[in-house]
């Protein structure tokens, strides 16, 4: 469904992604493994089109996206759940959400969508009012998400769900990301909880300064000596 | 830690008290700050308070519309549009221009003076909209990743273009016959549209001030009423657009984070363009509002009405539309305050030094709020 050939993207003079290639298939979680400044982030805002990438292809169903602007990606139903969530901190949670659906041309099942995000994230219907900044840092992670689910995005691309939360929240976003793939969302997840990450995944790639140095299963990941080392933290 | 920053705090208050004192009682008397004068003359006087009021307000109202433009704007890009006021000015020059070719500026027809004007209102609000987005188009859009000197350096470039535009057109006497052959670079006059139209009327008497009939030493005019009722319906309309219309919410989004607005799908050049076209067709509304109410118009006379909303926007809160409006009055209040009860050469100072309190205090500004993105 979405595939990345050979690309390379920089940050001025910093050779930031050095031929990444993967892919992620219909229905699938891929989990996108590696420490910090390792080039994930920058994978997903490079399939977003907020980094333009130097060269490489990236296709969606077949069609190239590199050269599209961000919001003719985002048209096209690639939605996103950002690092640092990035939601509008002086918006109401309702008003976030109606962004998340901006993209979308015709706005029938707006209610629907918007009923299904608040049972996913009930904690969210609460605050229904309230601004953006004022709500907890896991109310964000799930307000961000929420937004990025309102796009009725073909692929949802998340990007560090567990950052900077207590271990009951992270244990509760990833059974929701593991239900709304049930529910048939093709999802890439990069995280740097390996750990987790490639617990809920079918497949995963381990980056590694801006290079894929390795691509398996994720059950088979989880057991490989040097991702037990490096990224699990398991001797 | 606690001690410290108690104690930086004092000496912070005590610097900003010594200030306070230094302006008050040194340089205040200078600046026309004769606290025993003032106090006799309003008591001679009580209804002169009502009457810079009533000044201060419409002059606040155009100086808010203005200042309207330079906190979205920055609100959007971060960018200071120094060509702001002298788009401004491009509005009162072709609100005039449009009066004189219509013939509204001869006419002793109401009906015709008062299509003329909503003509030139319309007109100025076109025309200062495509003109600070075509601004944007070529000064701006190419430096928008640039250093933040460089869009800083060709808006001032941008300035001093429509500023040559502006005292070139004031020569044009064929545009408009009072201009005369003396050059662009005088004051031209305005005509005042409104005494013309109370003229060709017989209402009132004939006469703009409403109060002429009570006998009181005021003047309330028809300019008062019509520069205050156009800008609170300005004003409206921008808030109901920015908080209802899908575009609007747009550009908050924009304005609160850029790089999750382009993940939602938003196209930030069409906001971007939305917010200059907005800024622009508002100053041009301002343009007429002003020509009618001060009744100059002048190449130059964006300089100060732009530094007057800058310092506006700046007091409450760069990037908040509420804070542009309230600055804009406050300002205009405290302009024309200075103007009746200090000394009028001061009252560029008087706007400063309160300026300065004020951001001494709340650095970013009255109503501010952090704007900018952090990621």
């Amino acid at each position: 469904m979405l595939e990345l050939k050979d690309v390379h993207t920089y940050y001025g003079n910093i050779h930031a992604l050095k031929g990444v290639s993967l892919t992620v298939n219909q229905g699938e979680i891929v989990t996108l493994i590696g420490s910090n400044g390792a080039g994930k982030s920058t994978t997903l805002r490079t399939i977003q089109g907020i980094n333009r990438p130097r060269s490489g292809t990236i296709l969606l169903e077949g069609v190239a996206l590199e050269k599209l602007p961000p919001h003719e990606i985002a048209g096209r139903g690639v939605a996103q759940s950002p690092e640092g969530r990035l939601i509008f901190p002086r918006m109401t949670v309702l008003e976030n959400l109606e962004m998340g659906a901006y993209a979308r041309k015709n706005k029938t099942g707006f209610d629907d969508d918007l009923a299904r995000v608040f049972s996913l994230f009930p904690r969210l219907k609460e605050r229904i009012t309230q601004k953006g900044g004022t709500l907890s840092g896991g109310e964000q992670q799930m307000l961000a998400m929420g937004r990025a689910l309102m796009a009725r995005p073909r692929i949802l691309l998340l990007d560090e769900p567990s950052m900077g939360l207590s271990p009951l929240l992270v244990e509760l976003i990833f059974e929701i990301i593991q239900n709304i793939n049930k529910e048939g969302m093709t999802i890439l997840l990069v995280e740097q909880n390996a750990l987790m990450a490639l617990s809920i995944a079918n497949r995963g790639y381990v980056l590694q300064t801006g290079e894929i140095i390795l691509s398996d299963a994720a059950a088979k990941l989880k057991e490989n000596e040097m991702v037990r080392k490096s990224y699990l933290g398991i001797e | 830690m606690e001690t410290t920053k108690k104690k930086n705090f004092n000496l912070r208050s005590l610097g900003v008290l010594v200030l306070v004192l230094y302006i008050v009682f040194l340089i205040g008397p200078i600046a026309g700050l004769d606290v025993p004068t003032i106090a006799a003359s309003i008591k001679a006087n009580p209804l002169q308070l009502i009457q810079f009021l009533i000044i201060g307000i419409s002059n606040g109202a155009i100086i808010a519309i203005i200042a309207l433009g330079y906190t979205m704007v920055y609100g959007i890009i971060e960018l200071i549009n120094f060509a702001h006021g002298d788009v401004y000015m491009i509005g009162v020059f072709t609100s005039l221009t449009v009066l004189s070719l219509t013939g509204t500026l001869n006419s002793t027809n109401p009906v015709q003076i008062v299509l003329g004007l909503a003509f030139a209102l319309i007109i100025a609000i076109v025309v200062c909209a495509s003109l600070n987005a075509t601004i944007e188009r070529l000064a701006y859009r190419r430096l928008r990743n640039a250093p933040r000197l460089a869009p800083l350096i060709s808006a001032i470039g941008m300035s001093f273009i429509i500023e040559n535009i502006g005292l070139m057109w004031a020569a044009q006497a064929w545009l408009v016959p009072s201009f005369g052959t003396t050059g662009g670079a005088s004051q031209k006059v305005f005509p005042d549209m409104l005494s013309a139209l109370f003229k060709a009327t017989g209402f009132n008497g004939g006469d703009v001030n409403l109060l002429v009939a009570s006998g009181l030493p005021l003047r309330l005019t028809v300019k008062d009423i019509l520069v205050i009722v156009l800008a609170v319906a300005l004003m409206t309309g921008l808030y109901l657009f920015v908080q209802r219309t899908q575009l609007g919410k747009a550009m908050r989004a924009t304005a609160q984070n850029r790089d999750a607005a382009k993940m939602l799908g938003i196209d930030i050049d069409l906001v971007i363009t939305a917010t200059f076209l907005i800024g622009g067709g508002l100053a041009g509304a301002a343009g007429l509002m002003a020509g009618l109410y001060n009744n100059t118009a002048w190449w130059f006379m964006g300089f100060r009405a732009g530094l007057q909303a800058f310092t506006a926007a700046v007091l409450g809160g760069i990037g908040n539309i509420t804070g542009a409006m309230l600055g804009g009055f406050l300002i205009g209040l405290l302009a024309s305050f200075s103007d009746g009860y200090l000394n009028a050469r001061w009252t560029n100072a008087w706007v400063f030094a309160t300026l300065v309190l004020i951001l001494l205090f709340r650095p970013t500004g009255l109503l501010g709020e952090q704007v900018g993105q952090k990621a």
